[in-house]
């Protein structure tokens, strides 16, 4: 049946078992001179290319509805009008190079191992960003926003906090780019390079996730809003489930892996 | 998670590594044992308050505040179960009990006692009624269940009073929430308007409809599913002996 295509075949050894990967090969396999599979359907797939791609395009979209105040979203006498506070387009700025970043780095740098997702995930993530995305940009280009309690002095900290850890973060989406060949599905472990940024190596098995909390935490401060605050500790909890499932995969798969490194803030967790 | 008192369940666990189904240790069955009777007891408290208040006063209205104190003890004590299955000493999903105890929760503190006006109203009456027979059954049925000497006769009350309990719960909920609507659109209960210096707003009343309307898609599913959970365990009456 052409309906199966590959990306949604799930075939294992062992109903219970885990699925075979798509590297193995048939000869390799301990089965005797016939085989048995069995056959899972995962459902219809998409591409994670594509869901990272919507998944950005749509807060990116979105946040500059609000921050040209489309008609509907404030009262009739705001539309169109712009925030007297230098910190509205500055956090704009921010938001939106963040979001270009991530789809710069989805197209262009990222290697993606494992191909497809269900495609649910796609509803599910897509909800996730852009709900959030218009619920801090709501209140940030709101015609009541009130800018930071210290003013200038805090949006330039913030500012700067940002701005270093977006660099730090495309650093380590390069680093990682250049541990995988294109065609060698072979895993090494990452280490700091020339490039200061990546040093966090050291001390972080996932500096990426790190250095996304850092922006967002620079986001919070520039923007002091609580549902930025909010989306930021959520992203962190999801951040933190992910590092520490990676950092256990980097210590099963490499018994000379760093013993003093943290999944994803250094020393404490 | 920092349980000392996991430790027993956890040497527990490896000794019936063997065995299909992995309870709690000793130690967590004499604790959930006293924490059910203890529910089962509270919960007659306040059907007992009930009943009493209905024969002092000769009529159903306004029985709320002679079951008040009791009934907000003991829903609210109920957020220890989902510590339990945090802690793994009882197996159901913390996700799913978490919502159901905090919607109870939510309904005792934020609704009922927080907007006074409704607490006179007959709807009170009977969500409290609703909840107060199917926490008598429930926590009777988990400990009968613990002690391994579960009567037939709870276990079939308890998957089929549901069948009225629920809906009739439902309807005391939700017409309390929407008698309490106008007051909180007026006193703007538990709301943040802008300007703020944490550029966050939160409306209320709105978050009240919008709990009313979250009913619509949750009850039929959790309705159904007890449906098919009594289908699965009553349904086998025939093969299974009746327990003592």
């Amino acid at each position: 049946d052409p309906h199966w295509y590959p990306a949604r075949q799930s075939l294992r050894l062992d109903p219970k078992g885990k699925p075979l990967r798509d590297e193995e090969i048939l000869q390799e396999l301990p089965v005797g001179t016939t085989a048995t599979f069995y056959f899972r359907d995962l459902g219809a797939q998409i591409s994670w290319g594509t869901v990272f791609l919507i998944e950005c395009i749509g807060p990116l979209v979105i946040y500059l509805l609000f921050y040209f105040r489309l008609p509907l979203i404030y009262a009739p006498k705001y539309e169109f009008t712009a925030s007297k506070h230098l910190v509205v387009p500055i956090a704009c700025v921010c938001h939106s190079f963040h979001y270009m970043k991530r789809i710069v780095e989805t197209l262009f740098v990222h290697r993606l191992s494992h191909s497809t997702m269900p495609l649910r995930n796609i509803f599910k993530n897509c909800s996730y960003h852009w709900c959030f995305a218009a619920w801090m940009a709501y209140y940030i280009n709101h015609p009541l926003y009130t800018p930071p309690y210290y003013g200038e002095k805090q949006v330039k900290a913030a500012l700067a906090i940002f701005l270093f850890c977006q660099l730090g973060s495309f650093s380590i989406h390069m680093a990682l780019r250049n541990l995988k060949l294109p065609s060698c599905k072979i895993k090494k472990i990452p280490y700091p390079t020339k490039n200061p940024f990546t040093w966090i190596f050291a001390l972080v098995s996932c500096p990426n996730y790190t250095y996304e909390l850092g922006s967002w935490l620079g986001f919070t401060l520039m923007t002091q809003c609580v549902p930025v605050l909010f989306f930021t500790v959520v992203g962190f909890i999801q951040m933190t489930v992910w590092a520490k499932g990676k950092h256990r995969s980097y210590l099963k798969e490499f018994k000379e892996y760093p013993t003093l490194r943290s999944p994803i803030l250094p020393f404490i967790l | 998670m920092s349980a000392p008192a996991m430790g027993t369940s956890k040497t527990a666990h490896s000794d019936s590594s063997n065995k299909k189904k992995k309870g709690p240790g000793t130690l967590a069955t004499a604790y959930l044992v006293i924490y059910n009777v203890v529910m089962t007891a509270g919960w007659l408290v306040i059907a007992v308050g009930l009943v009493r208040a209905y024969l002092a006063r000769g009529s159903y209205h306004g029985l709320y505040y002679s079951i008040e104190k009791p009934l907000k003890f003991f829903q609210t004590g109920a957020l220890l179960e989902i510590l339990h299955c945090a802690l793994g000493i009882v197996p159901s999903s913390v996700v799913l009990t978490g919502f159901q105890v905090m919607s109870r929760v939510f309904l005792t503190w934020a609704v009922t006692h927080s907007v006074r006006e409704v607490q006179s109203e007959d709807s009170v009456l009977l969500f409290v009624v609703a909840w107060t027979v199917t926490e008598i059954i429930r926590y009777s049925f988990y400990t009968f269940s613990l002690l391994n000497h579960l009567p037939y006769l709870i276990k079939w009350a308890r998957y089929t009073f549901f069948i009225v309990l629920y809906p009739m719960g439902v309807a005391g909920e939700l017409l309390t929430i929407y008698a309490a609507l106008p007051y909180v659109q007026k006193t703007g209960l538990y709301s943040i308007t802008l300007p703020n210096k944490y550029n966050f707003s939160f409306d209320y009343h709105t978050f009240l409809i919008l709990v009313m309307v979250s009913y619509i898609p949750l009850f039929p599913q959790l309705y159904f599913h007890m449906m098919r959970q009594r289908k699965k365990v009553l349904g086998h009456v025939e093969e299974y002996s009746k327990v003592e």
